[in-house]
């Protein structure tokens, strides 16, 4: 199989992180080679994050460039704006319609863009889901990541049990029926 | 067995497999990790250092006393570490001594994007360079049969790419090694002049053999396809040209100093067109032309700055790249702040409120130089707040020095801010220092350090204190106070500014992000009280919005510091943890 890209983008602080690593072992158990790149350090802090996920037979870069991702999942709305260049012809984004104010907006000097999600599904094939709302709903707002990775699952051809599998093997314990719950809601979303 | 790891959990590994006893280590993004995850296997000692210089210096030292030793490092350390690593060269080694550089081009989490090849050239060391995280491992370990093979340290170079990118890596047992007996022997360990020339002629007989070797190895690997194009290339690079070209010839350098001239010359004189794809500096290009080998393309198509990418090599060879779309209106950055009830938001906003100048320092505090706070007029290198402080107000004088602070953080104190007190106190400063305590080493993810009270592995230890330090040494006006209250902080600092000596204001406060710092609930904002005065705004707080003429709060960032309140005059803002106080 060639390559498949998946990018996972939001605000730092937000656990792409965690649903960049949900999704790799889902990958790898479905017997891919799976490269997942990631970024530490300062943009963490606030900042806009991107976290790439490709599988295939043989995976060689371990990022994704503009025009090649064949998913890009969202954690933000100006996010799923600001990185839709990376999507490929026919490609598909998942996002969330929460907004994070970056600080630019917050200090005045530009206004936070509107209509986003509508812009985007005139361009392309978007799925837009209130994954904040989800997640409160599940019973806690930093559940957003594992919401996300419900709706992506829908989209993916993978049986629901090996996404199961993952939460199970990746999330603490404590935090598993949360997440659990957090998962059905994306995926029935 | 094979896992998904981290290229640094690769390495970990690596050092693991290679029967490695002692990592000492300072944190510094791309390279963290590596010293984390070796400090989880029971047979590695793994520490944290104060500093790369440090840390390099006890590697040696486990070298010398017959271990396999090992240290790693971002780019930048390796100019704290440079010094012990030169000498190094000229020693040579006991056990097996491997020094990991992590660079970072694209600068994601650096002030600059040095090539480290520079430095194994200049120390006259081996270096390999992974391109994967299985090559992390594997290289990790052929670093040590090299460094006892040729009697010399060797560097592994990695970069943010292959440091931070997770791919499958094959897992082995570790080949347990003895202790090398220690045997004194000056001539090769005591580098003073007479031993040095004689080590040097061994440094360079070393080199030779080396050269030699990379001519046979099969860490560099040639693979033939196409023989239109010939790229010659190495680490994550080799990765992007695979992906953007799979059908062309590759010279894949694993060993990248010193180079196989021969070897890369019979490759060249099998393709049409050799092209040279690396990142950052034209290193192997330049030798390549040093040795009068023809380089059809380099640095004149691959840009010197950032990163490479696949599309990027396509479109310096002139190939197509993927169509893209384009969101056809302007995109708001999002630049990283500080996180909502950061311990350095309360001193920043101080700061620019007294319009100082402000000498800063590497650590999560660098982001106070970012709108709205823009309370900071220099940043260079670990440590460097100190030392600019006393040179700053020693040519502009005594009035200067009452409008200028130096900031620095716990760990970056102790990694190299300590000798600059001594340098205030020595030479008559009366330079004011703040040192923003926070508990813990924030940026690279929550690492312990000597003033943390805790090891690597989380076990208490004597807790080196910073005012201790500061009076020990001479400063007489040492002080503490917390960011949180910033009236009282404003007033310190005016105080300290008026005095003629040194002055450490050591502002206290763990970060917030500390699982043991629980967030209170969020604040929210009483729409009759808010005149719309943006008072709250100046702090750039990520949680506070400002819409429809007023302030509001959002919910899901907010942890309940309560500075926005400090900034109201007019009492719009609604604690609810004061209300329970209250109660």
């Amino acid at each position: 199989m060639n390559t498949r890209s998946i990018m996972i983008v939001g605000v730092g602080g937000q656990g792409t992180l965690l649903a960049s690593r949900l999704l790799g072992h889902v990958l790898i158990e479905q017997g891919y080679d799976v490269k997942v790149s990631e970024v530490h350090g300062m943009s963490q802090r606030g900042g806009s994050v991107v976290t790439y996920v490709r599988y295939g037979d043989r995976v060689h870069s371990p990022i994704v460039d503009e025009g090649e991702a064949d998913v890009i999942l969202s954690f933000e709305i100006l996010e799923s704006a600001r990185w839709i260049s990376y999507l490929r012809e026919g490609g598909m984004l998942v996002t969330n319609t929460q907004k994070t104010w970056p600080m630019p907006v917050i200090t005045g000097a530009v206004p936070y863009p509107e209509n986003i999600a509508e812009k985007l599904g005139a361009m392309a094939n978007v799925t837009a889901v209130d994954a904040l709302k989800l997640a409160e709903e599940a019973g806690s707002a930093k559940a957003v990541n594992v919401v996300l990775i419900g709706v992506l699952s829908r989209k993916m051809d993978i049986p629901e049990e090996a996404w199961l599998a993952a939460i199970d093997a990746v999330v603490p314990a404590k935090f598993l029926e949360l997440n659990r719950r957090a998962f059905a809601l994306g995926r029935n979303a | 067995m094979k896992k998904l790891m981290l290229g640094n959990q690769a390495v970990a590994r690596g050092l693991w497999e290679a029967g490695c006893r002692f990592v000492s280590s300072y944190p510094g993004t791309p390279s963290t990790e590596i010293t984390e995850q070796a400090a989880l296997y029971d047979e590695i000692y793994a520490e944290w250092a104060p500093n790369e210089k440090v840390a390099a210096e006890s590697a040696i030292g486990a070298s010398l006393a017959g271990a396999r030793a090992f240290c790693a490092m971002k780019h930048v350390g390796m100019n704290v570490a440079a010094d012990p690593i030169f000498t190094a060269s000229y020693t040579g080694v006991n056990g097996g001594l491997v020094v990991c550089v992590a660079d970072d081009p694209g600068m994601h989490s650096s002030q600059n994007e040095q090539d480290s090849r520079h430095y194994a050239i200049g120390a006259k060391l081996a270096m390999l360079e992974p391109s994967d995280s299985q090559e992390c491992c594997d290289f990790a370990k052929a670093a040590f049969d090299l460094s006892e093979r040729f009697d010399t340290p060797v560097m592994l170079r990695t970069c943010t790419r292959v440091a931070h990118s997770q791919s499958m890596v094959e897992l082995y047992e570790r080949d347990e090694r003895p202790l090398k007996p220690y045997e004194k022997n000056p001539r090769k360990y005591v580098a003073a002049p007479a031993n040095a020339v004689a080590r040097h002629i061994a440094v360079e007989e070393r080199m030779e053999a080396l050269r030699a070797f990379a001519e046979t190895t099969d860490l560099n690997r040639v693979e033939m396809g196409d023989t239109d194009v010939g790229f010659v290339t190495s680490g994550t690079c080799y990765q992007y040209v695979k992906e953007a070209f799979p059908a062309a010839s590759v010279l894949k350098l694993g060993l990248v100093n010193p180079l196989p001239v021969q070897k890369i010359a019979d490759f060249a004189a099998k393709v049409k067109k050799l092209v040279v794809v690396e990142e950052l500096d034209g290193v192997i290009e330049n030798h390549l032309r040093a040795h009068g080998i023809r380089v059809d393309a380099g640095k004149d198509r691959f840009d010197p700055k950032g990163e490479l990418s696949q599309n990027r090599i396509r479109a310096a060879m002139g190939a197509a790249v993927p169509a893209s779309l384009k969101y056809d209106e302007a995109v708001p950055g999002r630049p990283p702040v500080m996180c909502p009830g950061c311990p350095h938001r309360g001193l920043f906003t101080v700061l620019s409120k007294l319009k100082l100048t402000v000498l800063g320092d590497i650590g999560c505090y660098t982001l106070g130089s970012g709108a709205p706070l823009q309370a900071i007029d220099s940043v260079v290198c670990m440590g460097a707040s100190v030392g600019m402080t006393h040179g700053f107000t020693k040519v502009l004088g005594p009035d200067a020095a009452r409008r200028t602070v130096g900031v620095i953080g716990d760990s970056t104190f102790m990694h190299s801010g300590m000798t600059g007190i001594v340098n205030l106190v020595y030479n008559r400063s009366i330079g004011t220092v703040l040192v923003l305590d926070n508990s813990i080493t924030g940026m690279t993810g929550h690492q312990q350090n000597p003033t943390t009270g805790l090891t690597l592995q989380n076990e208490p230890t004597t807790a080196i204190r910073i005012e201790d330090f500061c009076r020990g040494v001479g400063v007489k006006r040492v002080r503490v106070v917390d960011p949180q209250d910033m009236a009282a902080t404003e007033a310190a600092i005016l105080e300290e500014l008026a005095s003629d000596e040194p002055s450490v204001i050591i502002v206290r406060r763990p970060c917030a992000l500390l699982k043991y710092v629980k967030a209170k609930p969020a604040l929210s904002v009483d729409p009759e009280k808010c005149k719309g005065c943006r008072s709250c705004m100046k702090i750039g707080c990520p949680a506070i919005r400002f819409t429809d003429k007023k302030a509001s709060i959002d919910a899901t960032l907010c942890v309940g510091c309560g500075l926005c309140e400090q900034m109201c005059k007019f009492g719009a803002f609604v604690n609810p943890s004061k209300a329970k106080e209250a109660e």
